[in-house]
């Protein structure tokens, strides 16, 4: 349904962050994109989502469709209207609202109002913590309960596809296995296309259908998890595995495998 | 003690009308962060247009209110997309050198259509003084309060409950995450400055029903920074607090310590407290506190 063919985003007209970008979204799937620091993965996220316009950066070649539809260079809000909808890396909730009112201004766009109250009740009923807490001010939540809170924001814009950047980003642990989990009922019980941009490629895949991986601005692989699973160079630089199991660190340093992609 | 009564009334009643413009500057500094130097001519244009719709064309007073607030609005609206549309993402103080042009440009332009000379409004509300004990009231005053606080309680419940008046806290919060909710902020800058210009345009109107009409009640809107300020630039409850605080204090000013120094003192009183208050408390009595989780 989505599909970024070749794009180029350059910020301020001279530095080229994707160069040649191409992935399919296919409808109704968990798609994981996977990449290093600085790779370009939020970049990805932000062309789709219009959010480039206010860092000065723009589509410079190639396009990106939603339905056959051309939407690269169109203002944040008619994306949001035509039903994406990014949550943003750093949970970016609004500190000084009620977790309730942010998740009002999370449907801000939505024609049918009256159906808020409703929406409300399930996302409360995917986070009952945020039932809890719907009173106090977002600010004073814990981070786990921000990005639940930045999360349950996304669902009551109804998007077709929701884009995730790092939704497991300074969180426990033990809580990003539950707020994966989450991730994962919300796509097979609403189908909602998901696009989850992630450092830690294991769990992102442990719920994702599709990978692609991401490095210097394009994409050097992809594949169903399963396959991507398989690969010794996914194996070795994304998961922290060899051929012999977990690495201790004195090989890791002593041995470097090559990449073969490269 | 009667006169101290009346000076505190007298206080609360101007002080009041102090809060209401005050929430101009916070709604303008909340949602971009800029000081809008031409509040005081909005507050003049506003009232003009009221008064001339009552003295020359014989509207009756509500109509003209509702007319005047109607213009100041679509003021506001206009004001933002032309003068200060091209500043948004620009250094902050640019735009604040663009309102101090706006309000010369506004200043002249009251100036050539209204002249200079004070007029004052046809009485509006009755002569009689309503008695409360031995606190005696103008009805201008008692009904100023009474106005001034259903349009705080109209931008309470918007700010609270309307979608976009929580669109707005939340651009005021984290403008891109506003954006990434696909929150017009093009549009939440147009209303801030909408809101701006009719809650000027009411302030002036129950001041020049109280004081008469001319070009020097713009100074008024300088007055009012101190009071915005004064509760914290960007807190809404802080600015009728702070209102109605630097009301009281400048009527008991005027009433206790003007005599003595043969008068003035008043006027510059706000002021000092500002810098007493920005001394102890930067931020203000009620200004936002940035939330740090450890």
């Amino acid at each position: 349904m989505l599909t970024l063919n070749n794009v180029e985003v350059m910020y301020n007209r001279v530095i080229l962050v994707l160069k040649g970008m191409s992935m399919v979204i296919p409808e109704g799937k968990i798609v994981a994109l996977l990449g290093s620091n600085g790779a370009g993965k939020t970049t990805t996220l932000k062309a789709i989502s219009g959010l480039l316009k206010s860092e000065d950066g723009e589509v410079t070649d190639g396009y990106i469709e939603l339905y056959g539809e051309r939407i690269e260079g169109k203002d944040a809000e008619e994306i949001v209207k035509k039903g994406i909808f990014q949550c943003m890396e750093g949970r970016r909730v609004f500190e000084h609202l009620t977790v309730e009112e942010n998740l009002i201004v999370g449907a801000h766009t939505r024609k049918d109002r009256h159906n808020i109250k409703a929406d409300l009740q399930k996302v409360y009923h995917y986070f009952p913590k945020l039932h809890m807490l719907r009173h106090r001010q977002a600010g004073y939540l814990s981070g786990g309960e921000q990005q639940m809170l930045a999360i349950g924001r996304g669902m009551m814009a109804k998007p077709k596809i929701l884009l995730l950047d790092e939704p497991s980003l300074g969180i426990a642990p033990l809580l990003v296995k539950e707020i994966f989990s989450i991730i994962k009922r919300i796509n097979e019980e609403e189908g909602t296309t998901i696009l989850v941009v992630e450092q830690n490629a294991n769990i992102a895949l442990s719920i994702a259908h599709y990978g692609y991986i991401m490095e210097n601005g394009r994409i050097v692989m992809d594949g169903p998890v399963e396959r991507l699973l398989e690969n010794e160079d996914v194996k070795e630089f994304y998961l922290g595995m060899s051929e012999k199991g977990r690495k201790n660190y004195r090989e890791v340093k002593s041995y470097k495998r090559r990449k073969r992609w490269l | 003690m009667a006169f101290f009564l009346q000076m505190l009334v007298t206080g609360i009643v101007v002080g009041s009308v102090y809060a209401l413009v005050a929430l101009g500057f916070v709604l303008i500094y909340k949602s971009s962060d800029a000081i809008n130097f031409a509040q005081g001519e909005f507050l003049l244009i506003g009232t003009y247009v009221c008064l001339t719709l009552v003295a020359s064309y014989n509207v009756p007073f509500i109509a003209a209110l509702l007319l005047a607030l109607a213009f100041s609005a679509l003021l506001g609206w206009s004001v933002e997309k032309v003068v200060l549309r091209p500043f948004i993402g620009k250094p902050v103080i640019s735009m604040i050198m663009a309102t101090i042009g706006l309000s010369s440009v506004l200043a002249g332009i009251v100036h050539i259509i209204w002249g200079h000379e004070t007029r004052v409004y046809p009485p509006v509300f009755s002569e009689k003084p309503l008695q409360f004990g031995e606190v005696i009231i103008a009805p201008v005053y008692a009904w100023s309060f009474v106005i001034v606080m259903i349009w705080l309680v109209i931008f309470t419940l918007f700010f609270k409950y309307s979608r976009f008046g929580i669109a707005m806290r939340a651009t005021a919060d984290d403008q891109q995450a506003a954006l990434s909710m696909g929150i017009s902020v093009k549009t939440i800058f147009a209303i801030a400055w909408a809101i701006a210009a009719i809650v000027s345009a009411v302030g002036g109107v129950l001041l020049g029903n109280i004081n008469g009409v001319n070009s020097s009640l713009s100074l008024i809107g300088l007055k009012v920074l101190p009071v915005a300020i004064l509760g914290g630039l960007d807190s809404i409850p802080g600015a009728i607090i702070g209102g109605i605080l630097i009301g009281i204090i400048e009527s008991m000013t005027g009433g206790y310590l003007d005599p003595l120094v043969g008068g003035g003192l008043k006027e510059v009183i706000p002021f000092v407290i500002l810098v007493i208050i920005l001394m102890v408390k930067p931020y203000g009595l009620f200004g936002k506190k940035e939330i740090e989780r450890v």
